[in-house]
């Protein structure tokens, strides 16, 4: 039995109402899975999404969560609407922390402005090139990018741990795998005294402008966006299909690596094993839910955010398991994946069947 | 459920052999059948005839049991009956050959054919019978050969065998001469009438007036769905069965004299190129010169390099140096967009997802090309109100039906998204056109407008190829044509100088060059 018919038209409406829609039902079963964790749903609710926002602390812990996941985020979406699925982002940020790093470390010591700004370009530069790579293999030898991008994470991941561990490792540290703390010339300053809010968000708000005007109105995001939709139409146009996978993975690469610059220079402060916790992969979440549109992306950045800290507040307050945030998470995929199946389909109507069955 | 009968089980004398009352079948938006009814007797070649759009095929569909009606009775030698899916209608005796083939490439001719059959085979014994039904029938197969070698005619018989194994007693034929050659639809023909004289119920779908002239008993017009008239296809003329098809008279082409300045528009020399694709076509060695003014036409069967061809000239394929020069500049090295630069229009065959993005709207549409026009720029930036403008002249210039410049490109029709296509390329003035089957899947209508616009352009000075594979058409509106088939190209003629008959030839006897 076939439950669901294709519409004539994709649903305008569907396709922004799927979001709203997928949250709700997330809150739904995140109210049920309270309730049989044996915390009730309204304590829980308000202590996840209520309590962290009563403080200055927790708008500035929202924000300067919700900073690297929208910038990553905006990256990832211009890739997405070209049907280039970067999901290496964590991989790419890892990688931008540690050429951002890089440069904190060999000018320890100095006070000079430029640290700082050249800590955000190292940091483009290594999202950059590890966005690159992935788009060599596909270009060249037709390396499917999604498998690329996820195990090239790995890579970063094990030369961050040997980095920390062996050359970078904090000689006063306590054999702590970390490097040095940094100097204040390599760190954001923060926006408000006591604060952990810091000047990166600017970045993030130029960058949500530029995405916005670049998407909206530039010539290579139109480009993108037929290759992505219609591979034969941009072949007929011209439009280059490897421009748009070198394209869409350096600036995705590249937009990762700006946010783990911010990250080290930023409320962590040195290198460290555990510097995202998967802010590369939640920005996949959050670009779809965004609907890869550069505002909307703002809007699910900060609701992701609120999964984080109220993931965390729920530890604390609630001795909720600490799985529960990669739960709401996966919930928030999971039903936004399943309502925007209703963008193209719709539920079959029941009709009146007039055929009359006569026995043989 | 139903058990269906033995599907030997004769019908009772003078009963006919299908009979359907009152068939509705509704579609998110459209009704594709309201209310038809139909009749077909035992050994009758009935046609039902209709344009693209017009549900002939949601109605065959209906027949072999691919879909379920939503309203209406279906009547089997005398007995109402539900075909649940088109195992069961195979099992009544009803075989269907499909427009386009299913048929794996890899695989020999008996193989195929054992793959459509629903009851145990043995493939030795098995190819035997494909052997003695095909020469009993005057379609000719070698049971043992590889798909992929065969050509597009051998193909459909191997559909039409397939069909007459089990021993139909109602076949279903789709379009079956839109891919064939003068010569072989004849051949075709002939088989059908050998059918119908023991007892076989044919009911032949086309569009193609004169064919049905001259085959069928009697026919069934549809227009929008729903059933305009019934005939008897010798009792009618060609006009007065248009008229009852598209609900007016059959519109003409002009093709006045081209009186401008005289010149070399498009040239390709020597043009040899490897096709990509294992099942492709290879091209070899083709000549062609496309003047200013003149409209020069190819005819051959699709799959004969048509698709190489036009890769090639678009820019899709780069090719050699000096190997396409496009108003005597070299081109052959340059993409697409490069070659759009230089002057070039191109409209290709698949309108959805290659000349237009399917869910965009129609005025991001007009920028995939047009992007290159000047006031398409604002600072580097795309001007989308200069896009919408774009769009919406185009819709009014040619006339395209749509809700507004706004509306995707994939809710427009067949017919008005090729008049927008076309629309689009036109008007950024180009100084060859491209046009690869101008009018395939277009109502009569439009069809009319697309070949006159066609005739138009040329006259004020643009080259223009037209690929094509209805022949009637190339007749109509070029002024030399040429047959590419095998990938060869046979010299372009005057069409006074030739006629259907002979390009008929053409197509086949390169082809058999290319297996010699």
């Amino acid at each position: 039995m076939q439950l669901l018919e294709p519409r004539a038209t994709p649903s305008k409406l569907m396709q922004w109402a799927a979001p709203p829609i997928a949250i709700c039902l997330t809150l739904v079963v995140g109210a049920v899975l309270f309730w049989s964790l044996g915390v009730s749903p309204p304590k829980a609710f308000y202590v996840f999404f209520i309590e962290p926002l009563e403080t200055s602390n927790g708008w500035s812990e929202l924000v300067l969560k919700a900073s690297p996941l929208i910038l990553i985020a905006q990256g990832l979406a211009l890739g997405f609407r070209a049907r280039i699925y970067n999901i290496g982002a964590e991989g790419q940020l890892l990688m931008g922390a540690i050429f951002a790093s890089a440069v904190a470390i060999w000018t320890d010591g100095s006070t000079a402005w430029w640290v700082l700004p050249a800590m955000v370009l190292a940091g483009a530069l290594g999202g950059g090139l590890w966005g690159a790579l992935p788009a060599w293999l596909k270009t060249h030898f037709n390396a499917e990018e999604t498998l690329t991008t996820l195990m090239l994470t790995y890579v970063a991941t094990f030369f961050l741990s040997w980095l920390v561990s062996v050359p970078w490792r904090d000689p006063g540290g306590s054999n702590f795998p970390q490097s040095i703390m940094f100097g204040d010339a390599a760190l954001f300053t923060p926006l408000f005294e006591g604060l952990r809010i810091n000047t990166s968000v600017y970045i993030t708000i130029a960058a949500v402008v530029i995405f916005q005007i670049f998407v909206s109105r530039s010539f290579t995001a139109f480009q993108l966006a037929v290759g992505g939709q219609a591979p034969a139409a941009a072949r007929y146009a011209g439009f280059s299909a490897r421009k748009a996978v070198w394209l869409s993975l350096i600036i995705s690469g590249l937009t990762a690596g700006i946010a783990g610059a911010g990250e080290v220079a930023g409320p962590i402060g040195q290198l460290t094993l555990s510097l995202s916790p998967g802010y590369g992969y939640a920005a996949i979440i959050v670009a779809w839910v965004g609907r890869l549109h550069p505002l909307g992306i703002v809007l699910s950045g900060f609701l992701m955010a609120m999964i984080y800290i109220g993931g965390d507040a729920g530890q604390v307050s609630l001795q909720l398991p600490s799985a529960i945030t990669g739960l709401f998470q996966g919930m928030l995929l999971f039903f936004l994946l399943g309502a925007d199946a209703f963008v193209n389909y719709r539920i079959k109507r029941r009709k009146v069947v007039q055929l009359n069955k006569v026995a043989a | 459920m139903l058990i269906p009968p033995p599907h030997n089980h004769p019908a009772p004398p003078g009963e006919p052999r299908l009979s359907l009352s009152n068939i509705t079948k509704r579609y998110p938006g459209v009704v594709a059948n309201a209310d038809v009814s139909l009749t077909v007797m035992p050994g009758e070649i009935h046609a039902v005839l209709g344009e693209n759009g017009a549900g002939k095929s949601t109605l065959m569909k209906v027949i072999y049991g691919s879909i379920q009606a939503d309203e209406g009775e279906i009547q089997w030698n005398g007995r109402q009956i539900v075909i649940p899916n088109p195992a069961a209608a195979r099992k009544l005796g009803i075989g269907m050959v499909f427009q386009h083939f299913s048929l794996f490439e890899t695989l020999t001719v008996t193989e195929n054919i054992a793959l459509a059959l629903d009851e145990p085979f043995d493939l030795a014994a098995l190819a035997e019978r494909v052997k003695i039904v095909s020469e009993k029938y005057g379609l000719p197969l070698d049971p043992h050969r590889l798909v992929h070698s065969l050509s597009v005619g051998e193909r459909q018989r191997v559909e039409i065998v397939r069909c007459l194994l089990q021993d139909p007693q109602l076949l279903i034929l789709d379009e079956p001469t839109s891919v064939l050659t003068p010569q072989a639809v004849r051949k075709l023909f002939e088989t059908l009438r050998q059918l119908a004289s023991e007892g076989v119920s044919l009911l032949y779908i086309s569009h193609k007036l004169h064919e049905i002239q001259e085959l069928c008993d009697s026919a069934t017009v549809m227009r929008g769905g729903r059933v305009t008239g019934h005939c008897k296809p010798a009792e009618e003329s060609p006009a007065s069965m248009a008229r009852m098809m598209i609900g007016r008279d059959l519109p003409v082409c002009v093709a006045p004299e081209y009186t401008g300045s005289v010149g070399t528009s498009l040239e390709v020399r020597n043009l040899s190129l490897e096709s990509p694709d294992p099942f492709g076509v290879s091209l070899k060695d083709v000549n062609l010169r496309v003047a200013r003014g003149e409209v020069v036409g190819i005819a051959g069967i699709s799959g004969n390099g048509q698709a190489e061809l036009l890769a090639a000239l678009s820019g899709e394929q780069t090719v050699g140096k000096g190997a396409i020069l496009l108003d005597g500049v070299d081109v052959g090295q340059l993409n697409a967009g490069q070659r759009r630069d230089k002057g070039l229009g191109f409209v290709p065959e698949e309108r959805l997802g290659r000349g237009a993005v399917p869910n965009m709207p129609l005025s991001w549409n007009a920028m995939l090309t047009a992007h290159r026009q000047p006031e398409m720029r604002k600072y580097t930036l795309l001007d989308f109100a200069a896009a919408r403008d774009f769009a919406k002249r185009c819709i009014e210039r040619f006339d395209v039906r749509c809700n507004g410049e706004q509306s995707v490109a994939r809710s427009l029709s067949g017919g008005n998204l090729q008049k927008f296509i076309v629309g689009r390329e036109i008007m950024q003035a180009p100084k060859v056109m491209v046009i690869a089957q101008p009018t395939w899947g277009v109502d009569v209508g439009a069809s009319a407008f697309l070949r006159q616009t066609i005739l138009d352009i040329s006259r004020s000075g643009v080259g223009v190829l037209v690929i094509s594979e209805e022949l009637d058409e190339l007749f109509e509106i070029s002024d030399r044509i040429a047959v590419l088939a095998g990938g060869r190209l046979s010299e372009a003629v005057p069409k006074e100088q030739t006629d259907v008959e002979r390009i008929g030839l053409l197509m086949v006897r390169n082809t058999e060059q290319e297996a010699a």
